[in-house]
């Protein structure tokens, strides 16, 4: 399912802020449900899990929707901001 | 200070900030308007439907200028069960008037133009730059905000925060909760592209005329939520959104899996065949109704648009609220200050009684139960829809059965799948949210 959302994702026009990850996730050991269910609700496909079962994520297709922003708010398991300005997904329809 | 000093500072060149900037600016304000995205639109994602009556009472000749696609004449609504679909459609030749009521449009485009007007009206708008915080005196007043370009921040007598459902700003400073999951839904869209002729001809459409189909049922397996399909002049927008709090606790799909069901579903693929997909996006519409709207104003501030809950679901109306919002805001302000007064929480209350007046919150008022309706009741949007199909089809099919016979199946059907106390109960819960 991953693939088809990369492709997806190759439609849209990003700019991306080498080495300045505007969305982390905080090191752990095991992650919560909250932070587990990102893997399949991203609507980009931001998340994945590692081998030992960590939640990683590569923040470049991030559409800036929030969706993690809000069902991790609770764990405090994630940072989230804005890119900078300029930085970031750029709608071309919207 | 002075050099740096505006009336006011809007967060956000969505709908609802373009709104208070523009009225800002015509009244003769000092306003600066800070965008994060390069250019307006370029953050901002919606269906998209544009209700004319909002905007006019902004920019009364906007049909002249703004980028429309095309205006609505007809409405489709689908109940739809995994083989198809039973509605209601409603199309009308009196929508082909001189001033039509709603038109899609494509929101990076229509808010590029919204922003070109805010700077003609006079308005000083920076783009690419992210407002981080809100600036605040020694008694918690806010008197500005820091950006991350400009160190010092920039100060005003108010900050409008129009920043989007999100709403970092407010929500860093302690001005409004964190979202909940059950409030925010998440939609996904793609733009499918075809020729004009084809839309025209698949859509039984002349001219700019234009069809939206609104869909509810089996297609979020489960979950809250609904899909739509608008036509553009030269593309179709498709779409899908469910509740967050359904998505993480209720489905097993992810959100694009979710589209590409709806978007295979024998009633919309044959209306998407051959299209080129040109985007794919994202976006949270806030949900929660009245019960969610966050405190409006505060000493030197207020919220408007998604940042301040107001999105009428039930109707699928958002950007008029926001611009509404956006409008009632930018008076508000601008009546204190061309009269030399403050623009504490006492005097900023002024907005909060003027969206009480106006249609966005009685609108918000009437459907306050609604949301809680669907979070406990579920199964309405899936149950019902399959009912409506099976009982179609039953009608439907000339298949030697009698007609008595064929209504008691109907009946029969409805009790066995919900119980007369659960069917009756469903109805009477629904009418007294609706009311």
């Amino acid at each position: 399912m991953s693939d088809r959302v990369e492709n997806r994702l190759f439609q849209n026009r990003y700019v991306v802020d080498v080495g300045r990850p505007h969305i982390t996730v905080k090191p752990h050991v095991n992650p919560s449900d909250a932070l587990v269910a990102m893997t399949r609700v991203c609507p980009a496909g931001c998340y994945s899990r590692n081998d030992q079962g960590q939640v990683e994520i590569v923040a470049d297709g991030c559409m800036e929707c929030g969706t993690c922003r809000v069902v991790c708010a609770q764990t405090g398991e994630i940072e989230w901001s804005y890119p900078r300005g300029g930085f970031g997904v750029l709608f071309k329809f919207g | 200070m002075t050099r740096n000093h505006f009336d006011a500072i809007v967060v956000g060149a969505g709908p609802s900030g373009n709104a208070a900037a523009y009225m800002l600016a015509q009244r003769g304000l000092n306003v600066l308007q800070i965008e994060r995205g390069e250019y307006a639109g370029s953050k901002n994602v919606q269906g998209a439907i544009l209700y004319a009556d909002a905007l006019e009472k902004i920019i009364p000749d906007f049909r002249d200028e703004a980028p429309l696609e095309r205006h609505i004449v007809e409405q489709r609504v689908w109940m739809m069960d995994d083989a198809g679909h039973t509605g209601m459609h409603h199309r009308s030749d009196d929508y082909n008037e001189d001033k039509p009521n709603r038109y899609t449009i494509l929101r990076a485009q229509f808010d590029k133009w919204f922003s070109r007007c805010v700077k003609e009206a006079g308005a000083t708008v920076i783009y690419e730059t992210t407002v981080t915080s809100l600036m605040r005196d020694a008694s918690g007043w806010v008197v500005g905000v820091h950006t991350d370009r400009n160190g010092e921040g920039i100060t005003a007598d108010v900050v409008i925060l129009a920043e989007g459902v999100n709403g970092l700003v407010g929500r860093a400073s302690g001005l409004r909760e964190e979202l909940k999951p059950e409030n925010v839904a998440l939609a996904v869209k793609e733009m499918h592209f075809l020729p004009q002729e084809v839309i025209d001809a698949r859509f039984n459409l002349k001219g700019d005329e234009g069809v939206v189909i609104e869909a509810m049922g089996t297609i979020t397996e489960g979950m809250v939520g609904t899909a739509f399909l608008y036509t553009n002049r030269e593309s179709i927008s498709v779409g899908i959104g469910c509740m967050v709090s359904d998505f993480t606790d209720v489905g097993q799909a992810t959100p694009h899996g979710l589209l590409d069901r709806f978007k295979a579903h024998p009633s919309i693929r044959p209306l998407l065949e051959g299209s080129e997909i040109k985007e794919y996006a994202a976006h949270l519409i806030p949900e929660g109704g009245y019960k969610a709207i966050p405190e409006l104003v505060g000493n030197g501030w207020l919220v408007v648009g998604d940042a301040g809950h107001f999105v009428n679901a039930v109707h699928r109306e958002g950007s008029n609220l926001a611009m509404t919002t956006g409008r009632l805001a930018a008076e508000t302000v601008a009546d204190i200050i061309l009269s030399g007064g403050s623009c504490s929480r006492h005097n900023l209350a002024a907005y909060v009684d003027a969206v009480k007046e106006s249609f966005v919150m009685k609108d918000m008022k009437k459907y306050k139960d609604i949301h809680g309706f669907l979070k406990k009741g579920r199964h309405v949007v899936d149950l019902y829809p399959r009912l409506m199909n099976r009982a179609a089809q039953t009608w439907f099919r000339v298949d030697g059965v009698d007609k008595r016979s064929k209504e008691s199946t109907i009946m029969r059907e409805a009790w066995r799948a919900r119980g007369i106390g659960g069917l009756m109960g469903d109805a009477f819960k629904l009418m007294r949210a609706w009311r």
